[in-house]
């Protein structure tokens, strides 16, 4: 079981959040101009690498906000929690 | 219901060769799909100067991992094209590899517990039967004289409604499978090479030429990722990416004892599926983990959440002890349909997005592979199943549809 820090409400068990997959996917600027083949980008293609990741969760059964984390998925080790748009400044070559 | 043991095997099924410098084709991955892609390459198409090249030991990823379910049931037609040949070549291999890898055709139910399961199972059973499928509607009386030991009482919180059942459908030991793709593929030709993992891709261009490994630089005519978990990885080696997310995937299995469950049960709504192994232990599994996750380890609320489902649906398991549980890695895609398909980089094709169920597919993943490997062209069978899918948007999406969880 993870144990998780709500950026609100301190840490927590894994089972009071929900999880996101990858952080940081803008929505695109100009939908319409998007090809076929960025929309497939867009829609269905997501990073998956071995290794730091910086996903998306949501305190669902608490304070239902929703925060960023860098999380290696090989160690599953949390290497930073974070809120909004704001890069993870401490982990330099993190794919966002 | 008394089932011989397995046989007894002997050391060796097959050589332990050094990588060559060089071969006609290269297959990256050693679990199930690795293998029966070399084992149809060799003897579908005559190619026999071909490498598997896997980092661990052979089969020890999913392969070894899986609850080994096999069934054809799906809902889509190009699904059921694809996991019914599979289950056709599952009733010849045992003989065709000269080799018992117990493949029990004990049947698989699928239960349904709300209104809408009884509607979609219903309209999967008239699917199945129009592509020939073996599929029947069953009340849940029908279902207890099946499998007599699911509570199928109104009175617990999801009660039965009914069940799907393919009676061709079953299990087989998962081991033993392996081995014996293996022991033939040796028989071939091919070369098996363990404790090899492939780190790089040699590009002529956008041709692929050779493969990086921890053994050396190995020259390819053409290469074959089967690394199910592990696909994204190796993508992004070759410079694409997958439209795949891998996750942990766990499963368990009890104590053993006496023969009490003659069939195979999966319940999507409650999350758990449940079978016996030959041996004697309850074999269980449900769904992924949420989180993405390369640890070959999930959480331990999954596992209590499986068996809380298990005892709803089992009240006779209520004493029974948990033995082991495990972790796999699985590659799920958008769609849960695989991805067999050419790749942007030319002369690597790719196999994978098979997610929590392969394993069934195993012998016509590797046929459709070893097919597309050896001319450059998809065959029929996985044609539909290109990547091209996710820009054109003909997705086979069996996510709920096909009862969609191994
Ligand atoms: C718990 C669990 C239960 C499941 N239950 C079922 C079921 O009941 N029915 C069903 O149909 N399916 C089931 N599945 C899914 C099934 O196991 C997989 O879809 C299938 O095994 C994947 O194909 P494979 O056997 O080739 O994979 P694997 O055995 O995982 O083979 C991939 C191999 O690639 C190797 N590899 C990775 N990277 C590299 C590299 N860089 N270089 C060299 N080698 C590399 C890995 O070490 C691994 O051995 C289950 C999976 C799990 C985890
Ligand atoms: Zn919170």
């Amino acid at each position: 079981m993870l144990l998780l820090t709500c950026p609100w409400c301190g840490p927590r068990d894994e089972t009071e959040y929900h999880y996101g997959g990858q952080a940081h996917v803008p929505y695109p600027e100009d939908p319409d101009a998007l090809s076929d083949e960025e929309w497939a980008e867009n829609l269905f293609f997501r990073d998956n690498p071995a290794g730091p990741f910086a996903e998306r969760w949501s305190h669902t059964a608490g304070c239902r906000r929703w925060f960023n984390v860098v999380r290696d998925t090989a160690t599953y080790d949390v290497l930073e929690v974070y809120t909004g748009a704001a890069p993870a400044a401490t982990q330099p070559g993190v794919a966002r | 219901m008394s089932t011989p043991l397995p046989p007894e095997h002997p050391d060796w099924l097959w050589r332990d060769p050094d990588p060559k410098s060089s071969y006609d084709a290269i297959v990256v991955g050693g679990g199930g799909h690795g293998l029966a892609t070399a084992y149809y390459l060799a003897k579908n198409h005559g190619i026999t100067n071909i490498a598997v090249l896997e980092k661990g030991w052979l089969a020890g990823g999913n392969m070894a991992r899986n609850t080994t379910i096999i069934r054809s049931n799906y809902l889509w037609d190009e699904s059921s094209a694809i996991y019914e040949f599979a289950l056709k070549l599952w009733e010849d291999l045992p003989a065709e590899l000269d080799y018992d890898f117990h493949f029990s055709q004990r049947g698989v139910l699928n239960l349904a517990h709300t209104l809408q399961d009884v509607r979609d199972s219903t309209r999967r059973v008239n699917a199945n039967k129009l592509n020939g499928v073996d599929a029947e509607w069953l009340e849940p009386n029908e279902v207890a004289k099946v499998c007599p030991i699911v509570n199928v009482s109104p009175d617990v919180r999801y009660p039965v409604l009914g069940a799907t059942f393919q009676p061709r459908a079953g299990i087989a030991k998962h081991d033993h499978v392996a081995w014996a793709l293996a022991r033939a593929c040796d028989q071939l030709g091919v070369d098996l090479i363990q404790n090899c993992e492939v780190t790089g891709f040699v590009k002529d261009r956008d041709r692929v030429v050779a493969v990086e490994t921890t053994r050396g630089r190995i020259n390819a005519g053409v290469v074959g990722l089967a690394a199910a978990g592990h696909s994204s990885v190796l993508a992004e080696m070759a410079g694409f990416r997958l439209p795949v997310q891998s996750h942990p995937l766990q499963a368990l299995v009890s104590e053993l004892y006496e023969p009490v469950h003659p069939t195979v049960v999966m319940s999507n709504h409650v999350h758990v599926y449940v079978s016996q192994a030959h041996k004697g232990e309850l074999v269980m599994g449900a769904g992924v983990d949420s989180y993405n996750g390369y640890g070959q380890r999930g959480s331990f609320h999954v596992i209590e959440h499986q068996m809380a489902a298990a005892l709803e649906l089992f009240p006779i398991f209520g004493r029974a002890h948990l033995l082991r549980t495990w972790g796999g890695i699985v590659d799920v895609s958008p769609d849960a349909s695989p991805i067999i398909s050419a790749t942007p980089v030319e002369n690597l094709y790719v196999n994978g997005g098979w997610g929590t169920g392969g394993f069934k597919a195993t012998p016509a993943a590797g046929w459709a592979m070893a097919h597309t490997m050896a001319t450059g062209e998809p065959h029929e069978l996985n044609r539909p199943f290109a990547l091209e899918r996710f820009a054109t948007g003909a997705l086979i999406n069996e996510h709920g549809a096909a009862a969609v969880a191994h």
